[in-house]
């Protein structure tokens, strides 16, 4: 387990300092900064003053080994736009991205697994195949659609739940969170179904396929056999052995829903790291693009190791150390 | 089942208290832009400009139309033609302390030492060269050559205290603890690119506001802006989204109001290339010795092939006017007699013939797609009304991002591009995209097509050393009409800025496009 650990600690410390590479070259190649940025009516000595100001006067090799360099001391450069650290623009931004991001891989499970479940177990019956369509309307509906959609029905129409925004907040830890006051509750409702619809289907669409695979197997065969309770064969039997793609596939699916609850965000005017970043790539806001992108690849790879970990707990058969 | 539904929908209903109701005192403003930062002399944008005029005065302030009025100066003088003398009034900061001519003398030195600002306030303050206070409510600002237009760039620049200390940073302006102004609100809090709160000041030295708190929100997409307003979450949006327009003038909970901008939108052509423009080749696809459009009739024909109110009437769903000039009517600085070219495609394609293009030549169209309102569609079309001509348009889009580098890089023939007269004086735009290019005296630093007329820059120069108002008022029709006449660019339209409210609040529409809390009133119903 330990040198399992430390050999994937150490391939992902070439799988960011990769990125970084990538990630510098290629906002560099985007356009220049100082052309979006700088007041057109500018003189020269201004622009000059500017550019140097901003480092973008030295050669993409050393700005570069200059982020290297600051990156190691946790410092990855300043905003141009916010003139903050962008490491402390992300963070302020953070809570209200995983909050929402959480909240819709919860909902996913909620709703996803036990609606496939009953799918998985009544296939053939009206609700299950009415379950089944409707799933595929959760995959194929664009989500600025569906969250406009929602928007004009529970907030325009039937004003039920507000439009946009975060609500009030509450802090906890020193971070300011809206699931803890009932007004952010009723903010995060629609953006949070808004992006789970995708992962509900999803969910929902791996659990009835484990079911249908599970059930005639011989084991849950044996086990009705042996006059186990329908619930305790479905519950433990069932639901156990089909959980394994379902766990890989939701804790991937929890890294893309942070790193792309951009549409979510920017519908629902939720002020989150999607729609900082959106907004820093308008104006080629070169340090917190890096920084953000370095936070999702630093996600990511953390994600994959715990859903690695995740398996042993669920499959006693899955060894790291033998299969790493 | 159905019965099951009714109950959870009553009890939602319930639970949703409407957040109007809370607060009647509440002004809900939604921004249409991030408001970047809470320092008001760190970056000339105009979101940051609209929002931190709630917080700080400027010497001289504009009515919304864009007339000059008094604002914390009194009164502006010559003394004589390097110096101008600025009376100013009692007031008192947010903190209690009188504004006086040391906070005056303190802003302007402030203003070029502001570290890390991408696009510096510098420009309206470098004219001064030194400030000198005769007494508490009397400055004097000298500058090193006569310079008429110093009111003008005073209008951006916004007072602080001098109690600040030596440099001020940015961030104690976003934590709140500098901005403390003089204006009609107080700074409560403030979320980068999210949220702006603000309080009534009780000791402003004007009309007390009406509106006890402001809750300024930035909704940067525009159908969630459009939605917050129905869902009456806010009472005021700007930028109305001109694809929303028909369906809010005919919602009875929807006031809209509107105003011709500073912000005209025009198509730039390539001016740097005397030989062969790369863009530019003959109706065959053949390389051309010359570049068509430094030749006159081939830039009137590109003007008269476009129909106007066309793209009025159907791109921008009437939030524009037709323009041949960069400043609306009724602005002093409008020339009355540039008229709007005409829809004219026969005596375009006779132009064409006479300048030795009797087919046509092949060219590309460039525009941005995320920059302005509709900008990739104006686009198109403009390259449909050229193909009528008998110019073979192809059309090329992309975001901004990476199309400012591009454009100023003179590799595209033909551009959209817009600019908005922020100070509303016609010398601006002169200065800034028609005179030559000389980055180092300032001129023509946005002139991105290269235009260049000596004429135009030698009664520019004249108009820019003249000091009494009139006069220069006629020199600087006389440029505008002697520049757009040759035409350096393909003017389209001018912009309207639309607000839209709630049903029982007003907006008075402002030419400068900031949405101002003061400008909000509450109508009977």
């Amino acid at each position: 387990m330990f040198t399992w650990l430390l050999r994937r600690l150490f391939q992902a410390s070439f799988v960011v300092l990769a990125m970084t590479i990538i990630v510098f070259v290629g906002v560099h190649v985007i356009g220049n900064p100082v052309d979006i940025l700088i007041s057109p009516e500018a003189d020269q000595a201004e622009r000059l003053k500017i550019i140097a100001e901003m480092g973008l006067d030295q050669p993409l090799w050393r700005q570069y080994t200059h982020f290297l360099g600051g990156a190691l001391r946790g410092d990855l450069g300043r905003s141009f736009v916010f003139n903050e650290p962008a490491l402390k623009l992300i963070g302020g931004r953070m809570p209200a991205t995983l909050e929402l991001a959480v909240t819709a891989v919860l909902m996913s499970m909620c709703f996803g697994i036990p609606l496939g479940l009953y799918a998985g177990l009544k296939p053939n019956g009206i609700l299950g195949r009415v379950i089944m369509s409707g799933s595929i309307l959760g995959f194929s509906l664009p989500s600025f659609w569906v969250g406009l959609m929602l928007i004009m029905t529970f907030a325009v129409q039937l004003g039920w739940l507000p439009s946009t925004g975060r609500g009030e907040t509450a802090e906890l830890l020193g971070i300011r969170w809206s699931f803890l006051t009932w007004d952010g509750l009723r903010h995060m409702a629609m953006p949070a179904l808004n992006l789970s619809l995708y992962n509900i289907s999803l969910v929902l669409r791996l659990t009835r396929a484990g079911v249908r695979e599970t059930l005639p197997m011989d084991y849950i065969k044996f086990a009705r056999a042996k006059g186990l309770s329908p619930a305790r064969v479905i519950f433990v039997h069932v639901l156990k052995n089909i959980m394994i793609p379902v766990v890989t596939v939701l804790g991937l699916e929890l890294g893309t829903t942070i790193a792309f609850a951009v549409v979510t965000e920017s519908v629902f005017a939720w002020p989150g790291m999607g729609k900082l970043i959106i907004d820093s790539i308008n104006v080629l806001d070169r340090p917190v693009i890096v920084a953000y992108l370095m936070m999702i690849v630093l996600i990511f790879i953390t994600i994959n190791l715990v859903v690695d970990i995740l398996y042993t707990v669920l499959d006693p058969r899955v060894r790291l150390e033998t299969k790493a | 089942m159905v019965r099951g539904f009714r109950v959870l929908a009553r009890a939602m209903a319930i639970l949703a208290v409407p957040a109007m109701a809370a607060h009647a005192q509440t002004l809900t403003i939604a921004s249409s832009a991030p408001v970047t930062s809470m320092d008001p002399h760190y970056h000339t944008l105009t979101p940051n400009i609209s929002a931190h005029g709630h917080i700080f005065d400027r010497l001289i302030d504009q009515d919304a139309s864009g007339r000059m009025v008094p604002n914390l100066a009194l009164s502006w003088t010559l003394r004589d033609e390097k110096t101008w003398e600025f009376k100013l009034r009692e007031a008192k900061f947010h903190d209690g302390s009188p504004f006086t001519a040391e906070d005056v003398a303190y802003t302007l030195a402030r203003v070029p030492t502001v570290k890390n600002s991408p696009a510096s306030f510098q420009i309206y303050t470098r004219a001064v060269v030194g400030t000198e206070i005769l007494d508490p409510h009397t400055i004097l600002l000298k500058t090193a050559n006569p310079y008429p237009l110093l009111p003008q760039d005073m209008l951006q620049v916004m007072m602080i205290s001098h109690k600040l200390g030596a440099e001020p940073t940015t961030e104690d302006f976003n934590s709140g603890k500098n901005a403390v102004g003089t204006g009609p609100f107080r700074f409560v809090s403030y979320q980068p690119g999210n949220r702006l709160a603000l309080d009534r000041n009780d000791g402003y030295w004007g009309a007390k506001p009406h509106w006890a708190h402001v809750d300024y929100r930035m909704i940067s997409n525009e159908a969630a802006r459009t939605a917050s307003l129905l869902a009456g979450d806010v009472g005021i949006i700007e930028f109305v989204p001109p694809a929303d327009l028909a369906k809010l003038r005919q919602d009875p909970k929807i006031v809209l109001s509107e105003v011709v901008s500073n912000r005209s939108i025009y198509l730039w052509l390539d001016h740097s290339h005397e030989g062969t423009m790369p863009e530019v080749t003959g109706p065959n696809g053949e390389v051309l010795p010359k570049n068509p459009l430094k030749d006159l009739r081939v830039r009137q024909a590109l003007s008269l092939a476009v129909n106007r109110p066309g793209i009025v009437d159907r791109v921008m769903e009437g939030a524009a006017i037709p323009t041949k000039q960069y400043l609306p009517p009724g602005n002093s600085n409008h020339a009355t007699d540039l008229i709007p070219d005409p829809y004219d495609p026969d005596r375009a394609k006779k132009l064409l013939t006479e300048a030795g293009y009797p087919n046509g030549f092949r060219i590309v169209l460039h525009g941005p797609n995320d920059r302005y309102v509709n900008d990739a569609k104006i686009v198109q079309a403009v390259a449909q009304m050229w193909q009528r001509i008998g110019v073979q348009t192809t059309v090329d889009t992309m975001p901004w991002s990476s199309y400012a580098t591009r454009a100023g890089k003179q590799e595209f023939a033909a551009f959209l591009l817009g600019w908005g007269v922020n100070s509303g004086e016609g010398t601006n735009p002169l200065r800034a995209q028609i005179a030559t290019w000389n980055p180092e005296r300032g001129l023509g630093t946005a002139n991105r097509g290269r235009y260049s007329n000596p004429a135009v820059d030698a009664l520019l120069d004249k108009a820019m050393s003249t000091m009494d108002r009139d006069s220069r008022d006629k020199i600087v029709l006389q440029t505008m009409k002697l520049a757009m006449d040759d035409v350096p660019v393909v003017m389209l339209h001018l912009q309207k800025n639309i607000w839209a409210t709630r049903k029982g609040l007003t907006y008075t529409a402002r030419v400068d496009e900031e949405t101002r809390a003061t400008g909000v009133v509450e109508t009977k119903p």
